[in-house]
Parts: C-alpha cells; structure tokens; sequence
C-alpha cells in the first residue's frame, strides 16, 4: 500500500522524496525507465524523511530484525535497523556471503573449519533462494544464523517492480522461522498499485515512479 | 529444506571447548563429517583463536575507546574465503550486534561531525552498510562508488589493479562539487587498491579527502601506503593470513 493512502496523504515529505529521484531512461536496458535513487542519497535532507517515516512507522512494532536486499537495499535497511534497534541481515547476491558449498543440499552452503582433532566443523550456513527480476532472473542468499525463529523482520529495497526479489526474500526468512511483519520500499512500480500485499505479506511503498520531466 | 535443517539440530552433539573461543554463530553446534580438507588446514583453525586475540584496537589520541574490543569481538573470522589462505574478515556479525553497530557509527560520527565534511563517499557494497548512517548523521551527502555497470546515466570511472588483471570503480558525473570535503569509507582496508581508485577518483573531481576510514585494517597488506597523504582511521587490525 502507498504511504499516501495509508495515513500520509499530503505529507510534504513525500513530494520532496520524490522530487528527489531522477528517471534514466534505456537502463540497464532499452524500454527500462530507471529510478535513480541516487540522486535521493545527495539529497540530505530528503534521505533523512525517507528514513524518518519508515523508522515511525517500524519503531514500536517490535522488529527485530531490518533486511536489506543488495545492493540498494544496503543503503536505506541499516540506518533504520540502527534507530529502531534492530540487527541488520544483509541478503546478498550469489557467492559474496563467507561460505562454501560443502554439503549438496538444495539452496544450503556451509562453511567449515577443522578443529583440533581432524573433525570437520560447520561454524556457518548460508541458503540461497531463485528468483525472477523485472529483467531476468538471479538469487538471493543469507546466512542462516542472521535470524532465529519467531524474530520479527521487515524487508527493505529501494524498488519493488514485479516483487520477484522481496518473494524470495520472503522465502528465505520463513525457512528460517522467521515471521517478516512488512516489506517496505521507497519506490513502487505501477504493478504492485492496487497489491497491498505479496505472498501474504503486507508491502508499503512511500512513493510512485517519478516522471520523465525530471530527468536532467 | 524446513525439515533438512531441523534434522541437524535434532542429531549435534554439544560443541567441543576450542570453539568457545571463537567469536562464531554460537548456536550452531559442531557435526562430525569425514574431513575433506587437507593436513595443512588444522593449522588454521589455532590460527583462527590467535588472530582473535591479535584484534588489536587502533587507539584514539586519548588512549583506547571502550568500545572497541567489543567492536572487534563481534567480527568473525572465516578461513579460506574467498579463496584458500585468505582469513576473511566477517562484519556481517557486527551488523548482528545491535550495540556494536551502533558503537561503530557513533565513533565514526563523532569524529566527523562538524568537521565541514559535506560528502561521505562508501565503496560497494560493505561501505554502503556503514556510510549512509554516517551519512544522515554529520549532514553530508552520501555517494556510492560502484563496480561498472551500477550506476545509470553518466559516470566517471578510475581503473584500479588487483592481483590478476584490474577492475573499476564508477561515480556519477554532478554527485559531488569541487572543493567538497570529503570521506570515503569501507569496511575494510587490505591491499589499499579499491580506496586508492577512490581517492583518484574524487581528487580528480576536485574534492578533498579529510580521511579514509575503515571498521578493519590487515596492516601486513600495506594498504596505507597506497593512499598517499590522505589519512587513514581504523577501529581494529587484523593478521591478513
């Protein structure tokens, strides 16, 4: 659901926020209208509302746990993580979290180390989960011990498009037990208008796509 | 999958005293598996306790900050990744530390807030984890410096060289303005290459680097001999290998 239907119509802060992101079109590919997000990140004061209503919003939710989806994700999930007092889990994409495939279970990697008496330790595990992009398709991985049954997590990205992405997240945080209360984004594409939830879970979006007269 | 992983609770016999010593996920016991690695790996497992141990602090002026063997605590060690012999320096469990993350970016605020720092610059993707909070804290801009490919629209790019062959970093043209002040942050310093590219970068630009700072340093690595006269702040050292 859009922030501006759920409690924030006519919040200034929202037209700043949006007037804050720039449109590239033809990225990453022709036909693809990018928002920039960036162009929000130079813009402190409007960085700092984007923050600011996702932390009132969480803070007294009992979330324990904020994940951010890699790369952009890393950008908004640990200030929020750390005013709400939060752990943050970053979810990366294949390869960058420590760990090696060491048992071939489906989607599970361990990471090992030998103790003193030549046995084999398992001091981590990371799982991975596919998932189907806008344009294309990837995977998305956490360690397993980032978050423990029954812990309350929201999950952030800048953007949700077809919701691909925040599905396998979704995924991969009820494998582990854990209950994902929100997903939140910044930007929400006109295919999740109207969506107020995705796979069962509730999704709040601050603005809509900007415009291509903004770009400069 | 549910099932597979619940399986291995049920059958983990308790951990054996070495891993107490070791700043791991502690609620994973150990499984007895037919060790697949080689005789020469044992030795990194003691190798692993010292190297904790060895976290020195970089201390302040004033003497060492309480926060930080904490801080330093938090980190895991991971041997062999991302390759064999490399001792991998794991923040993800800092990040799990709700107070050794806030610790972090505080000490890191308080050293830069006021300072007329108007950018602070995190290289992709661990230092997008520590400088947007920074970021928001001190009033500055924040400013991605990305792999190629990353950033839409117009950049600027500065090669940098790695062990074999080199690879970019990218800034967008317009994210900052001559003259700025600014630092650039990651999560950890080794070889020294990837900051060196950013420094290049904004120096190139225009802007001036007030500091680089890092949670982690490898000091074997050298790395701060590859960033010239920009300063170089770290919260802890570690043994590369």
């Amino acid at each position: 659901m859009f922030a501006a239907e759920n409690g924030l119509k006519g919040d200034p802060r929202l037209e700043a926020i949006s007037a804050a992101i720039r449109v590239v079109p033809n990225f990453p590919k022709k036909g693809i209208m990018f928002q920039d997000i960036t162009t929000l990140l130079l813009d402190h004061k409007a960085f700092k509302h984007t923050i600011d209503i996702f932390v009132d919003r969480y803070k007294d939710m009992q979330i324990s746990v904020v994940a951010g989806v890699e790369a952009r994700g890393f950008m908004f999930g640990p200030s929020i993580a750390l005013a709400i007092g939060a752990k943050f889990v970053p979810l990366r994409k294949p390869g960058k979290l420590p760990g090696k495939i060491h048992i071939a279970l489906k989607f599970l990697g361990f990471f090992v180390v030998d103790d003193e008496n030549g046995n084999t330790v398992i001091i981590g595990k990371v799982i991975s989960e596919s998932y189907e992009l806008e344009y294309g398709h990837d995977r998305l991985e956490m360690h397993v011990d980032a978050v423990e049954p029954l812990e309350r997590v929201i999950i952030i990205d800048d953007l949700v498009a077809t919701g691909g992405t925040l599905s396998a997240a979704i995924s991969l945080m009820e494998s582990q037990g854990a209950e994902v209360v929100e997903c939140a984004c910044v930007i929400g594409l006109p295919e999740v208008k109207g969506q107020h939830k995705l796979k069962g879970k509730p999704l709040y979006v601050l603005v809509e796509p900007s415009g291509l007269d903004e770009f400069c | 999958m549910q099932s597979i992983v619940s399986s291995y609770h049920l059958c983990l016999p308790p951990p054996p005293p070495v891993l107490r010593h070791r700043l791991i996920c502690q609620s994973l016991p150990p499984i007895r598996l037919p060790s697949r690695r080689s005789p020469t790996s044992l030795r990194l497992f003691p190798c692993a306790v010292s190297r904790e141990s060895e976290m020195a602090a970089a201390a302040k002026e004033d003497g060492q900050d309480p926060r930080i063997p904490k801080i330093a605590s938090s980190i895991r060690v991971i041997p062999d990744f991302p390759k064999p012999g490399i001792m991998f320096q794991d923040i993800t469990t800092l990040l799990l530390d709700t107070e050794a993350f806030k610790d972090t970016i505080d000490i890191f605020v308080e050293r830069y807030k006021g300072k007329g720092i108007s950018v602070v610059a995190g290289v992709e993707a661990r230092g997008f984890i520590f400088g947007p909070p920074i970021a928001l804290a001190i009033g500055a801009k924040f400013v991605p410096m990305r792999k190629p490919k990353k950033l839409p629209g117009k950049v600027i790019s500065e090669e940098y060289s790695l062990e074999y062959g080199t690879d970019k970093i990218e800034m967008h043209v317009g994210a900052v303005e001559p003259g700025e002040r600014a630092i650039i942050i990651d999560d950890l310093i080794a070889t020294g290459g990837t900051l060196a590219a950013a420094i290049r970068l904004l120096e190139r630009v225009g802007v001036k680097i007030v500091e680089c700072a890092c949670v982690i340093e490898l000091p074997e690595l050298n790395g701060r001999e590859k960033l010239g006269e920009a300063p170089l702040f770290i919260l802890v050292t570690s043994d590369a290998a």
